[in-house]
């Protein structure tokens, strides 16, 4: 697994590197690929699914629809980004220090598993019927999150109608 | 892409299987990984693959702008109608145990429904999104 | 020992500071975009690397299994996959719209342009 993270820093700084978009728009194919993979490691099946349909699958399409419309080549930078690359390392710098204080890497007694979750996992198969917990705590326990994000995915697909719709008889707008 | 007789066939071939394992995904997300999200982005790029081989305007015609415009709302107005349901039967706004006199099949109902209505509106924005930016910009379309 | 826990952070924050520097150090939109995808997406990691218990299995309630992962972090990550995916395709569409207007996607030559303009 670990080799799969190191891949995915791999690519991370060759998309940083590189200047012809169509690449790195095929690199960012590969980077949420690598990440379902990692996420099938970590037993979340689900959001893998998730993840490869949507950032390899839906994602990919649609930056390479916008760059069909924009451009395929990014301009050489004036000047070096020192400062930029500086900001970046000590932001990481500070979130390192930060996560010393997390719980060591699956620990069983972390506040993660002791809160609310044995709970879920008991009771959701006796009172939902459903085995896929996931399932059952996101369309039925949190079912009012859902409800929010099915409206924002509704939200997005009207802003975007909003912003690229064509008038009538192809006038160019 | 139209005149290629190996894609042609390849996606006559996968598109209906694409849709197939959309709908197997979103029903069998109770036993297995799956839901309404998966399933709706599948089926939507079932539909892409066969407008990107056929032409958009083939896709288009499969799956008319209307229609894709209709799901997408209808989806939440599903989730939000479910939830409505709870509140006319007796509980409070998105209670599933009171849509059935077994409170686990009202659950079972209630899941079953909300599910479906996420489907249709991941499946009708992710339709759009694409047939909004490949529709763009080109005037000379290629039929 | 102790640093083989903290391994997969370290990683977690080296692709996050990896999309970050891509948003804030590029001028070309498109690519600020990705940045921010990747940035995203990392998060997602940060998320569900704490709910894995060793030994455990997906949160699926099955026969034979008694250890299983925590599905909190999974339910949050999904809607926080699709409300992505969301952003990015109104940042799109607003890039196509600055390209539309400004003929280019280049933060710089957009600056350049308004400040001309402005005189």
């Amino acid at each position: 697994m670990h080799v799969l993270l190191a891949l995915m820093a791999a690519t991370v700084v060759a998309m940083a590197l590189q200047r012809n978009l169509f690449s790195v728009v095929v690199l960012f194919g590969i980077y949420s690929f690598l990440m379902a993979t990692v996420l099938v490691a970590l037993d979340a099946v689900d959001v893998a699914m998730t993840e490869a349909a949507v950032g390899a699958g839906v994602s990919t399409v649609l930056l390479l629809g916008a760059l069909q419309l924009t451009g395929s080549r990014e301009a050489k930078p004036l000047h070096r980004p020192l400062l930029p690359l500086a900001l970046a390392v000590a932001v990481g710098g500070v979130l390192a220090y930060g996560s010393l204080g997390l719980p060591a890497f699956s620990d069983p007694q972390a506040p993660i598993h002791t809160h609310v979750a044995p709970r879920y996992l008991a009771e959701a198969v006796r009172e939902t019927g459903v085995p896929n917990v996931v399932t059952a705590v996101l369309a039925s326990y949190r079912g009012y999150d859902t409800l929010g994000e099915t409206i924002v995915v509704f939200t997005a697909g009207a802003g975007v109608i909003a912003l690229l719709r064509r008038r009538r008889k192809g006038r160019d707008r | 892409m139209r005149n290629d007789i190996i894609l042609r066939l390849v996606a006559k071939l996968l598109v209906p299987f694409m849709l197939l394992f959309a709908l197997y995904v979103q029903f069998h997300g109770d036993f297995g990984p799956g839901g309404g999200f998966q399933a709706g982005v599948i089926a939507a790029a079932g539909i892409v693959f066969y407008a990107l081989v056929f032409g958009l305007a083939a896709g288009q015609r499969l799956v008319p702008d209307r229609l894709v415009e209709v799901m997408l709302a209808a989806g939440v107005l599903l989730y939000a109608g479910v939830g409505m349901a709870g509140f006319a039967l007796g509980g409070n706004y998105l209670d599933y145990f009171v849509l059935h006199a077994d409170p686990v099949h009202g659950q079972h109902r209630g899941i079953f429904w909300v599910e479906a209505g996420v489907a249709l509106t991941v499946a009708g924005v992710m339709l759009k999104l694409f047939y909004l930016f490949a529709g763009r910009g080109r005037h000379r379309e290629d039929e | 020992m102790n640093t083989a826990a903290y391994l997969g952070y370290w990683f977690t924050i080296f692709l996050m500071v990896g999309g970050l520097y891509i948003l804030i150090a590029r001028g070309n939109l498109l690519k600020k975009l990705i940045g921010l995808a990747v940035f995203q997406t990392s998060v997602y990691l940060l998320y569900v690397a704490p709910g894995k218990l060793i030994g455990g299995t997906a949160p699926i309630v099955a026969e034979g299994f008694t250890r299983y992962s925590n599905p909190l972090p999974h339910v949050l990550i999904l809607t926080a996959i699709v409300v992505g995916v969301a952003t990015l395709a109104l940042g799109l569409a607003i890039t196509v719209r600055i390209r539309e207007a400004y003929g280019t996607v280049e933060e710089d030559e957009i600056l350049e342009r308004d400040r001309a303009d402005g005189e």
